[in-house]
Parts: structure tokens; sequence; C-alpha cells
């Protein structure tokens, strides 16, 4: 491993592919300095001191951690039955799971309130056996930032259950060790990176939805206005305001994509 | 496999070439009217009549927000003539020198409280957005509707609470369509371009608040005269008979 890396790094790189990812990183970059040009930073503590800008914090960390944590319930389950599992229409099936990462998130977002709204095909018997309405709440947020952000939970830890050499889990099925006990001390032990990798970018798609929240969810500071509602809503009146958000965003995503992947993927 | 591709090659530089060589044709009689969103329905209808009695004019028409469009037109883009929801963005552009004269008013509009059909609220007017058990919704602050939408609500003295500020006007009536909300604030053309997925409530005129929709010819146009010819029409009685049966009041 360490022969292979000082190898690695002594020979020098074709210049055509350099050249290449430099164009391509600076796609990223850009418009990343333009946000930094343009942003107001003698007037940023007090843009960012407001109620509005606190409520949007709180609520995008609230519902994104939410949803991350019930992607990781629901999910992994989903993508241990497509890669584990012979089922009729497995094809099917996966596109169906899938199908958020090409659907335009507002069209997500229109097709909850026809299913899960207060007068939804699934909502209204909903409602009426429980009271409970989804649109305009909390609640309805976690339901639209998971439906957009888990597929990317699912393609990733399909992908690794299926790279993964299963005869380590015949082994130790075949030492006696339960299913759930394999599941628990071979299995996840096995594609844990792959899985902090999935909730982590569960993760930051669930911070940065925008489309599928604003549809389902609708815009209520303090209940339903997350930090990018609230940087379309300002990008409207007060484009100060916007710009200060959307740094925010920019470097909570980024501390948080920089941190953990020193320590879990680069790790592996 | 290859004359697939070929083919398809073909057909892409066909395509450009139509593309610029039809831009070049037209371009001396062409109007390029970039007009608030508000105006979707009855400008269309405007642009055909217009079509149809000047079939020498093509008219282009580019609908937006009056904030973004007036963004554009500041920024450069090519347009000949702009109709904006509100006097306030049109102000902008006649004091930057941007309009060939002053702007003139040719329609109004007001607002209206949308309901779901059946009115399962029971909402009777702007005094029901104080009731915490129903769902109501209104434009966010800063779109016009928004602005309008709570002033007509400080009139009342009602203290609203809403359940949601929708970006626009068209999210908004969608969720009141769909039954979601059971109230929110709009235009009275929005509900006549609802054709019954709404029903609206007058909302009478000391507290209501009416939009001034002004419009003009921009200087830096190619197609000037026919921009004002556009405007002349929309000014006309031609232009105000189809104004009035997309719901818009006379100035």
């Amino acid at each position: 491993m360490r022969v292979a890396s000082s190898a690695r790094s002594r020979r020098r790189p074709p210049l055509l592919l350099v050249i290449l990812a430099g164009i391509g990183l600076a796609l990223f970059v850009m418009p990343l300095i333009g946000l930094l040009f343009k942003a107001p930073w003698r007037d940023l503590p007090e843009l960012l001191s407001g109620p509005t800008v606190a409520d949007a914090l709180r609520l995008s960390l609230l519902t994104s951690i939410a949803a991350t944590g019930v992607a990781a319930i629901i999910g992994v389950p989903i993508a241990w039955l497509l890669a584990r599992v012979e089922f009729p229409f497995r094809s099917v099936v996966r596109a169906l799971v899938l199908l958020p990462l090409v659907l335009p998130p507002v069209v997500g977002g229109a097709a909850l309130l026809f299913a899960l709204g207060r007068r939804g095909v699934v909502g209204e018997p909903l409602n009426q056996a429980t009271g409970l309405v989804l649109p305009f709440s909390t609640w309805g947020v976690v339901v639209a930032v998971t439906f957009v952000a888990m597929p990317f939970l699912i393609i990733t830890v399909e992908g690794a259950l299926r790279n993964l050499d299963t005869r380590y889990e015949g082994a130790a099925a075949s030492l006696g060790a339960g299913q759930w006990t394999v599941l628990r001390r071979v299995t996840f032990p096995m594609i844990a990176p792959s899985l902090v990798a999935g909730l982590l970018l569960t993760w930051a798609r669930a911070l940065g939805e925008f489309g599928a929240t604003i549809t389902f969810a609708g815009n209520l500071q303090g209940r339903t206005q997350t930090l990018p509602l609230a940087v379309f809503v300002a990008m409207e009146s007060d484009r100060d305001t916007a710009i200060a958000l959307s740094l925010v965003m920019v470097a909570i995503s980024l501390t948080v994509l920089i941190v953990l992947r020193d320590r879990w993927w680069g790790a592996s | 496999m290859n004359t697939g591709l070929r083919t398809c090659l073909v057909a892409m530089v066909t395509a450009v070439l139509t593309i610029s060589c039809g831009g070049q044709q037209d371009r001396g009689s062409e109007v390029l009217v970039s007009a608030a969103a508000s105006l979707t329905d009855a400008f269309v209808a405007i642009e055909e009549a217009f079509e149809r009695a000047n079939p020498e004019i093509e008219v282009v028409l580019n609908f937006g927000g009056s904030a973004s469009l007036r963004e554009q037109i500041l920024a450069g883009a090519p347009a000949d003539v702009f109709a904006s929801a509100n006097l306030a963005n049109m102000d902008v552009i006649v004091q930057a020198g941007l309009t060939v004269a002053d702007a003139q008013v040719f329609a109004t509009n007001s607002l209206a409280v949308a309901v779901p059909p059946g009115n399962p609220g029971a909402v009777a007017g702007l005094a029901d957005f104080a009731r915490p058990e129903l769902l109501l919704g209104v434009c966010a602050d800063g779109v016009p509707c928004g602005v309008f939408a709570r002033e007509a609500l400080a009139r009342t003295g009602v203290e609203p609470s809403f359940d949601t500020n929708e970006p626009d006007v068209r999210s908004l009536l969608t969720k009141v369509e769909a039954g979601e909300l059971d109230a929110g604030i709009v235009y009275v053309t929005d509900i006549a371009a609802g054709e019954g997925r709404v029903e609206g409530l007058a909302i009478p005129p000391p507290i209501n608040v009416v939009a001034s929709y002004p419009i003009a010819v921009l200087s830096d146009g190619e197609g000037r005269a026919a921009g004002g010819a556009f405007v002349e029409y929309v000014l006309s009685a031609d232009g105000r008979a189809i104004l009035d049966q997309y719901g818009f009041g006379a100035p």
C-alpha cells in the first residue's frame, strides 16, 4: 500500500488530464468566487443576526438531520433487499427508488401534495383517522426532504453490498452466527465507509433541498422555512441577506464535508 | 450506427442554420414584449388579435416577475416593450432613461380571496384570516401580490395567522385549488383564469388595493416602431375589450 502510493506521487500526471480537471474545477469554484465578491462583508454580522436567519438555520439543521435518520432506518433495508434478494420486478423497484434523482423536485413536491396532502389520496383518510396534516408542517419538510435525498443513501449502500465478498458473511454464518449477528458484526462494519459516505451525501442533499419543500410544505418562518427557502425569498427583495445566507450554507456544508470526509472516508 | 450519427449531425446543423437564418429574416418586423406574469393569459390573447390585424409584425412574449424583468432590461436584455404589474418597477426603467416616452397605465387589478370549490373552511372574507384553525396562504412579502395583501389586511386591522408565504401567486393558487389551503389572497384576474377550480370572494373597495399596470416602449430595442404599434393596440378599444374579458379593470 505504502509502496504503491509513493510510486503514484513520483510519476508526473498527464498534462491533458490536469488541464481538463482544472477546467472542471473552475466550474465549481467560479460561482463561489462570485458569491464572495458580491458579499456585503461589513454588514454581514447585522444581516445574519436577525430572527429569520436563526430560525431558518435551526430548522434546516433539524430537518436535514431528521431526514438522514429516517433514510438510515428505511433506506438501508431497501438497499439490502435490492442487493441481496432476488424478487420479481426488482429492476422496476430500483427505478422507482431512484426516480427522485431525476424528477424535478417541484414535481416531486406536487406529487407528494396530491398523495399526502389534506385532500390527497392517502392524506385524506390519514387525516380523518389521526388528524395529522403534513403540508405546512415541519414533518412535511422532513417527508419532502427524505423523498429527495434518500436515493443517495440507497444507491451508495446497494453498490457497497454488491461489491462485498459474501464469503466473509458465509464464514460467519458457518461458524454459527445468526442472520442478525452477521449483519451487525460482519456486513455493516465492512460497508461502514460507504454507509457513512451515503449518509453524508443524503444529509448534504437534504440541507440544500428547495423545490419539493416549498411545493409540499410551503414557506413559513420557524415552521417550514429552511435556509434555501429563506435565500430564495430574500433574493426577490433583499439581495444582501440572500448572499449572506448563501455564505452560511456554503460554510456549513464545506466544513461538514471536509471534516467528516477526512475522518471517515480518507481513513479507509 | 454510422449513418444514424451522420443523419443526427445533419439534422443538428440544419436546425442551427434554420434558427440563425430565421432570426435574421424576421428581425425588422419582430417585437419583443417583456410582460408581468399576471398578464400571461390576457397578453397571449392580445398577441393573437394584434397579429391578425398586423400580419407583418411578429410578437414574441417574454413573461416573468416584474422585478426580474426590470433587472433583465437594466442589464441590457433585448426588449422593445415593457409591461409591469406595478408602478415602482416601471419607474426605475423610466428614470434610467430606457423608455421612448413616459409609461402609460393600461389596466388595473385588485385583490380577492380565493377558496377551494365549496368553501370547506366557510371563509367569508379577510376577517377570517385571523382564524388559527384554518390553513391560510398569502404571497411572500416583497412579491407585489404579497405587499398588496398585507396592505389590505392592515386596513381591516386583522392580525393574520398565515401558514405559508408562497413565492408567487400561481403557486398560492395551486394550493388553494388542491384544497390544501382553506383560503389565499390573490388577484381578481387569477380567479377569472381559474375557471371554476377556485371560488372568489370579493374584497370591498375601501379595503381593497388597486394595482396599476404601466406599459412603455423601450428606447434600446430594435423594433421600436413595431413596439409603438403594439402599445397602441393594448391601449385601443380592441385591447381594452380583451383585458376586460380577463378581468383587468380600466385605468
